[in-house]
């Protein structure tokens, strides 16, 4: 299946390439079979055990492909919402230019993305990680407003200077490695892993805090969270859902990484306590700040930022079901929170701004989306039967497994706090009737079609994911070398 | 007991002094009124950071690393100055009075912050002969210096500085505990260090398109 990664080093890269130039509705059909065609592509791999290619630089086990699913299930949906959503203002050759602009570095984003999981070794994660803040920064400030500026001008300061922490985590955990293997090697995974019991602890752990504070940052780890809801609100809508479902993941899967050396080098606790501190800070302060906003896209950030602490809370029970957990909430995020941001994207279509004090009876206005958005919400805040309670109740029953459940506790009261905020949204912006009456319809089928392949997948992970799904989840929580 | 610490080899004496005149650029950033002068001090500190590379190559015997200091001399110390001063001399703005904290108070907190960073970096037991542990210490002062430059300092040219020389401090550590790292990987840094300041470039002449300023003090729009 070698190829398979080749395809999906390459399309998306050539497809940006091509939109920059052709026409934009060949730009669109091509980002949209893009999409398609990584999706399937990362779907193909599920059932497959470790592939390399390219005599491996590119490698995906387990863990790989569960981030990687997300990333294309996103680019995929993404693509779908995107063709709906983008309809600049203005003359039609400057109409033009942004749309060749924007599909462009749509699929350059997702190519970048994809690059994270697949490539092989701590070094090559830390460049398609940083290709990724660039890309994005860019695609932030694309609407040219001064909010837009202004936040992409803080995701890409406090962004880099957090990658230049996580680079200095990998150039320590090159040296802990150069104690075992002397001068020059590369920072494969199977290399790493294998010697890792070897490595000097005290070198291992200086590097596994600097890279959860430098990918913390890209992740939206509190208190290195400060430029996520700046950048998600003032992005276009369907970049705000690459962001929050796939970007800040991809981040998650570079600390893992990290993680899985840690813990082979120094045992299980000490990563476990600073992904634990990390974690609750994140839920507890986005908790509260989800109950204050009024801005719609805000509201869905501090959502990314709550559920982020909830994966790294996840990381820190010992019982490997909470870990088979983690992973699902990693897909199951990214359902939830691509279709909660499809559906913002939908409102402020049809509302024309992102206020939520301006936004009344939603499903009444959106007869589809309106109501979409409204289980979706539901869905992140972990109502059954959507994937997000499925993975936040192995959390909480792998919690209490824990000698001290206070933990699993801490995160039910978190969950909870969030899904006030979450919840007043909703029936303040959906379910209250509008006063005067706004007449109701659709912006555009493709934004339908988006959400409710969002919900589908959110749906099928919540009832029943299917057995090679279930399969991966557990070969890559073993991966993560806690199911010995 | 305490044994006596070994007499200084030529290879820890010249990385070390190498790495101190890098801290010691960094501290000059901080305070230089102008953005002209960080830049050409940036320039300056990329400089000091190729030398280094060209000693570890030359007492450590690692060719490639005389490739890695081309790359750099070219990235850091001619195109990515030249970029940023050419922006510069587009926008047309002298900068004066970006400081958040008075010259000396900048200082005082930059030498307990490296201080800081020195320390701790020293209290590792990294236990190694050939590497000289100290230049690590620098390394990592440099690091905590460059976001006090970024904090500190409310205009776009010295974030974006700030950044860049956190690269340098990064880079200063690579080349004393990592000098073998790949070559590969280390170009594909730099290249990545490129794309990031053309797009520090980028945003920065948009920020002063639409702002007519490079100060910071006027995003203050998104908050909560």
């Amino acid at each position: 299946m070698a190829w398979d990664l080749i395809v999906i080093l390459t399309v998306p890269f050539a497809v940006s390439v091509v939109c920059w130039w052709a026409p934009v509705a060949v730009g669109r059909a091509l980002t949209l079979a893009s999409g398609v065609l990584v999706f399937v592509l990362a779907l193909l791999l599920v059932p497959a055990h470790t592939t390399t290619a390219l005599s491996g630089w590119l490698r995906v086990d387990a863990l790989s492909v569960v981030f990687l699913v997300a990333v294309a299930f996103l680019y995929g949906a993404g693509a779908v919402f995107a063709i709906g959503y983008i309809r600049p203002a203005g003359d039609p050759a400057s109409a033009a230019r942004y749309n060749r602009r924007f599909f462009a570095g749509l699929n350059l984003f997702a190519w970048s993305m994809a690059m994270a999981p697949i490539v092989n070794g701590l070094a090559l994660l830390w460049i398609a990680i940083e290709v990724t803040t660039v890309v994005s920064a860019l695609l932030v400030a694309i609407d040219d407003t001064d909010g837009a500026t202004e936040a992409a001008w803080k995701y890409v300061l406090i962004a880099s200077m957090g990658l230049g922490i996580a680079l200095l985590a990998t150039i320590v955990m090159y040296y802990a490695g150069s104690t075992v293997f002397g001068g020059a090697y590369d920072l494969f995974y199977p290399k790493l892993l294998g010697a890792a019991g070897h490595f000097p602890p005290e070198v291992v752990r200086l590097s596994f805090v600097l890279a959860v504070l430098g990918y913390g940052t890209k992740m939206g780890l509190v208190p290195v969270h400060t430029w996520l809801p700046d950048a998600h609100s003032e992005a276009p809508t369907p970049i705000s859902a690459l962001l929050s479902g796939s970007l800040l993941v991809v981040s998650f899967y570079a600390i893992l990484r990290f993680y899985q050396v840690t813990v082979r080098a120094v045992g299980p606790t000490f990563p476990r306590t600073v992904l634990l501190v990390f974690g609750v800070m994140s839920l507890l302060l986005a908790a509260l700040y989800l109950a204050r906003q009024r801005d719609l896209k805000r509201l869905f950030a501090y959502s990314s930022v709550e559920h982020m602490g909830i994966l790294a809370i996840g990381m820190s029970f010992s019982a490997p079901i909470a870990i088979v957990g983690v992973l699902l909430h990693v897909l199951a995020h990214a359902a939830a929170k691509g279709t909660a941001f499809f559906g913002a994207g939908s409102v402020v279509l049809k509302f024309g701004t992102k206020d939520m004090t301006r936004i009344r009876g939603g499903i009444g206005a959106l007869p589809w989306s309106g109501p979409m958005l409204v289980m979706a919400v539901l869905g992140l805040s972990a109502m059954p039967p959507f994937g997000i309670f499925r993975s936040e109740f192995l959390f909480v029953s792998g919690g209490l497994a824990d000698p001290s459940d206070a933990i699993a506790a801490v995160l039910v009261v978190g969950v909870t706090l969030a899904m006030l905020g979450l919840s007043w949204f909703a029936s303040q912006t959906m379910l209250t009737p509008s006063a005067n009456g706004t007449v109701g319809g659709e912006a555009s089928a493709w934004i339908v079609a988006s959400m409710v392949i969002g919900l589908v997948a959110l749906t099928i992970l919540g009832v029943h994911p299917p057995g090679e799904l279930s399969d991966l989840l557990r070969r890559a929580a073993g991966e993560l070398g806690v199911a010995r | 007991m305490a044994v006596a610490p070994p007499v200084p080899s030529t290879f820890s004496g010249g990385a070390e002094a190498i790495a101190l005149v890098v801290l010691l650029t960094e501290f000059a950033m901080l305070r230089a009124p102008l953005s002209r002068s960080q830049i050409r001090l940036y320039a300056f500190q990329s400089f000091a950071v190729s030398a280094l590379a060209v000693f570890v190559a030359a007492t450590q015997h690692i060719p490639e690393l005389y490739i890695l200091a081309a790359f750099s001399f070219t990235l850091k110390v001619v195109l990515v100055p030249g970029i940023v001063l050419r922006l510069l001399r587009d926008a047309r703005v002298d900068l004066a009075g970006s400081n958040r904290l008075g010259v000396a108070t900048m200082i005082l907190i930059a030498i307990g912050i490296s201080a800081f960073g020195f320390f701790v970096v020293g209290g590792l037991p990294v236990h190694s002969h050939s590497l000289p542990t100290a230049a690590l210490g620098l390394a990592m002062a440099v690091v905590l210096v460059a976001f006090l430059l970024v904090i500190l300092r409310s205009d776009v040219v010295s974030q974006a500085v700030g950044f860049f020389s956190l690269e340098n401090g990064v880079s200063v550590a690579s080349l004393v505990v990592a000098s073998r790292l790949p070559l590969i990987v280390e170009v594909a840094f730099l290249f990545d260090l490129l794309v990031a300041v053309v797009v520090f470039g980028v945003l920065m002449r948009v920020h002063h398109g639409r702002a007519q300023t490079l100060s910071t003090e006027v995003l203050d729009r998104l908050k909560g």
